[in-house]
């Protein structure tokens, strides 16, 4: 059952909209920097095929500019 | 099960975005997250808010901590506080952690044939109080000392002061924040005749340029630093930073300027004197409202025991002192200071543009400096000279380190000269004194006796017999703890701390004293920009631990002085904020009455007919001004401030051949101080686990030295071994290495040198020399 955190960072000025694009894929939980350009996102997701699908459902979004992982935890089902 | 896995879950989900938000504010100083203070709230908890201020740095952000069942849950910044605007750094709103560690300190603990013996907190009280009077009655009333700190509330400050003076009669008190504050304190008296900021943080919206003086506030104030940010991107307001160190503060500047350690002097007598050779000076503000003097030079560095140093002020004329500054020409001041005569001119042309705001802003980079007193002096001269000063947005602004650096250690007074009001040493302040705290006004010496280095130096010689320590840890921050530590070990000092956890202080301890937490008490702080906050006790401390206010209320009624300490238990903080505001009634200081700080987000001193007074010497807002000009420098009997001749002197210990670099040393956003708190919240821990030392990366390469390779650094005091950071957090200069000082099990301050400025007496932990080589 994997957690995961990343740093999202929005194209300029697509900041509300990739928080929103976010929030509707599910599994996701975001906040949003109040003074950056930035989203602090978390993903939790049921198995490791279940993680790499979102993840690359996340790297689809038009307004991503880049997504860095900062950490990965893994909990017993 | 369920429960427990989900609760897992949960908290390693939390754990997971804490993480992301850390990384953030590593990358970004100055980033906020607002809203995941709301995450942590449980769903459909209700919630009890109540207010107060944080428990870290000297810019006193409000908070407001969530309770439920008797627990503190949740915390997010207070709207209501002009300070922060309901914004909070990574320690802020992760603070409450701390408090539920498993090692916290719960009952008095007594050491016993060298084991620690969990011990009734009456009992172990009854003992610190039979040592006291036993030492007292040995040894005499100055072989007891008691060391406090800018964390203790205002009460537990005031109570410590007339306990140790007005109660026992021994100047023996002084406190950590000798250790980060006392230069501004001497440059504020010297300069002003009265202590603390003439603005407030409101200057920030105002100012056109803020110019940093060694001061990484990305780090150390990340709220205000966000403030000025904010300010950047919507009015186009300038950063300057003026550093030793590349930090997050610079990357994040319009500008990054670096000096060699210590000519900071010199750099500021350059700006002086291009401001005077471009017709810059404001003549008229300077005519009416200034004066200029000169001190002693050569005034040594206080590394022998008992140092003693008493400054000399001469007046002299402008003149005088457009002729000292000849030897600070840009072109002059540029073959050492290492900073260029075009980056020296583009700083005097900020200051003495009549037409832009400046605030300068700095901490412990001109603090802790072996002529600290002197640089907060210069820095003055700049505007003073050119006027730019007590008016929105242009200023002089020394921030605090500690929560109450400001409202305890200097306003109650917990330093070896200092009354509530004034000094031991003016007659009218200790009749003052006498009459409130209803003594005899003979019991209070008039002669100042330890301050902190001199304090700990004297345990060491075997002077004080008995110390208590509250709500510090000297022996993870005193410079030279390799002496300090041994002098604390030997047997020839009984030695109590009260503290909210274990330390490599209460290790040392006789007797350890449970102490609660913040918000497990009442209690009031004043920040940095003289604001007074209180908030009132939120939940139950655990076990036996209790309010260090009342301890020392316990121990002054053992011995003897019951009269003297009639508070009650419920309503103490009340009776004493009470008490203590009498030495403060008048326009110059009046503080806030209780009932007022019990609604608002705090009050700024001085409290006049109903209002605080947000810049101080300025007609316009300072009702205490009574000259009818437009400023009143009423600190000073002439109502001048000064404008000081000091020169540049050189740090006492440099790099030479067999010890070739500068040793810095500071703090990281992650961890507070000494890391007793915020090492046991585990997402700051586990962000900043170890301190390390900082290499720039063409000495790392010269030395052959990698990325994480266990260096060990030396001094002719000790060493100290760490794992090497090339191009990571920071940046030193060629030549430096830095090292943070939280990590207890990496004790930096073996190595730093206990060189102080004379006049402040506060320690340089920023200048020595040392080797480095591979563990």
């Amino acid at each position: 059952m994997p957690i995961k955190s990343y740093l999202a960072h929005p194209i300029t000025g697509r900041k509300e909209e990739l928080m929103t694009a976010l929030i509707s894929l599910g599994q996701c939980e975001v906040i949003p920097a109040e003074n950056q350009n930035i989203l602090a996102l978390v993903t939790d997701t049921q198995t490791e095929k279940e993680d790499e699908i979102l993840k690359e459902k996340i790297e689809a979004l038009s307004s991503l500019k880049l997504l860095a992982l900062v950490s990965g935890f893994n909990t017993p089902q | 099960m369920y429960d427990s896995v989900t609760n897992r879950r949960s908290f390693i989900k939390k754990m997971a975005m804490l993480s992301a938000i850390t990384a953030a504010a590593s990358m970004f100083p100055g980033i906020v997250f607002a809203s995941e203070q709301e995450k942590g709230i449980p769903e459909n908890a209700n919630l009890d808010w109540k207010k107060g201020p944080c428990r870290f740095c000297g810019v006193g952000c409000g908070i407001l901590v969530g309770t439920e069942n008797g627990k503190a849950v949740a915390v997010k910044g207070d709207p209501n506080s002009s300070v922060n605007k309901g914004l909070l750094c990574v320690k802020g709103y992760h603070q409450i952690m701390c408090i539920q560690s498993k090692d916290r300190l719960k009952t008095a603990l007594v050491k016993k044939n060298g084991k620690y013996v969990e011990t009734p907190l009456s009992e172990a009280l009854d003992l610190v109080a039979s040592k006291m009077k036993e030492s007292i009655a040995q040894n005499g009333k100055d072989s007891v000392a008691m060391y406090t700190s800018g964390q203790s509330t205002i009460p537990e400050g005031y109570i410590a002061s007339k306990l140790m003076k007005g109660a026992i009669g021994t100047n023996n008190l002084d406190c950590n924040a000798r250790l980060c504050m006392a230069s501004a304190v001497t440059g504020f008296l010297t300069s002003f005749g009265a202590d603390e900021p003439m603005g407030c943080y409101e200057d920030i919206d105002h100012a056109d340029y803020f110019v940093t003086w060694g001061n990484n506030m990305a780090e150390m104030h990340p709220v205000l630093f966000s403030r000025m940010l904010e300010q950047k991107a919507k009015r186009g307001a300038k950063i300057i930073d003026f550093a030793t160190r590349t930090t997050r503060s610079s990357t994040a500047s319009d500008k990054s300027i670096l000096f060699e350690p210590q000519t900071d002097l010199a750099v500021a007598n350059a700006i002086c004197y291009e401001i005077i050779q471009n017709g810059w000076v404001n003549k008229s503000f300077v005519e009416k409202h200034c004066s200029f003097s000169k001190g002693l030079t050569n005034i040594g560095y206080g590394l022998e025991d008992k140092f003693k140093f008493t400054d000399k002020p001469e007046k002299i004329d402008f003149e005088a002192y457009k002729v000292f500054l000849e030897d600070y020409s840009p072109e002059k001041v540029a073959k050492y200071s290492k900073v260029s005569v075009k980056d020296i001119k583009y700083l005097a042309a900020i200051y003495g543009d009549p037409n832009k705001k400046v605030v300068s802003y700095w901490c412990m980079g001109m603090n802790q400096h072996t002529r600290g007193t002197w640089i907060n002096n210069l820095v003055y001269n700049i505007h003073l000279l050119t006027g730019k000063i007590s008016q929105p947005g242009n200023g002089p602004f020394s921030l605090t380190g500690q929560p109450s650096a400001c409202g305890t250690a200097r306003e109650v007074g917990t330093f070896t000269h200092k009354l509530p009001h004034g000094v031991v040493m003016n007659e009218k302040d200790r009749e003052m004194a006498a009459k409130i705290w209803k003594v005899p006004v003979d019991r209070i010496p008039s002669k100042p006796t330890y301050h902190a280095t001199e304090m700990f130096r004297a345990v060491d010689r075997g002077d004080i017999n008995f110390i208590w320590v509250q709500a510090t840890n000297p022996l993870v921050s005193l410079p030279k703890t390799s002496r300090y530590r041994p002098a604390m070990e030997k047997k020839s000092c009984f030695v109590v701390v009260s503290d909210v956890f274990p330390t490599p202080t209460t290790d040392v301890a006789d007797v350890i004293l449970p102490a609660a937490w913040h918000i497990e008490k009442g209690g009031l702080y004043g920040n940095s920009e003289r604001r007074t906050q209180y908030w009132q006790k939120m939940v139950d401390a655990p076990g036996e631990a209790t309010a260090d206010t009342w301890m020392f209320i316990e121990v002054a009624r053992r011995m003897g002085f019951e009269d003297l300490f009639p508070y009650s238990k419920e309503n103490h903080v009340e009776e004493i904020y009470n008490e203590y505001r009498q030495f403060h009634e008048g326009a110059k200081h009046g503080m806030a009455p209780l009932e007022v700080l019990k609604k608002e987000s705090g009050a700024i001193w001085p409290y006049v007919n109903g209002k605080s007074t947000q810049w101080r010497y300025n007609a316009k807002y300072d009702p205490a001004c009574s000259n009818d000009e437009d400023f009143h420098f009423y600190g000073k009997p002439d109502g001048r401030a000064v404008i000081w001749q000091r020169p540049f002197e050189d740090a006492p210990e440099k790099p030479d051949q067999e010890y070739p670099f500068w040793l810095n040393t500071g703090r990281v956003v992650e961890h507070w101080h000494t890391g007793s708190m915020t090492r046991r919240i585990p997402v700051l821990h586990q962000a900043m686990p170890n301190a390390y030392v900082e290499f720039h990366p063409d000495d790392a390469k010269s030395l052959g030295i990698r990325n994480g390779e266990n260096i060990k650094v030396t001094s002719r005091r000790g060493s100290c071994t760490l794992p090497a950071s090339i191009n990571e957090r920071g940046l030193p200069t060629k030549g430096q290495v830095f090292v943070p000082f939280f990590d207890e099990n990496m004790l930096i301050n073996d190595v730093t040198l206990d060189s102080f400025c004379p006049i402040s007496k506060e320690p340089d932990y920023k200048k020595c020399a040392v080797k480095v080589e591979r563990a």
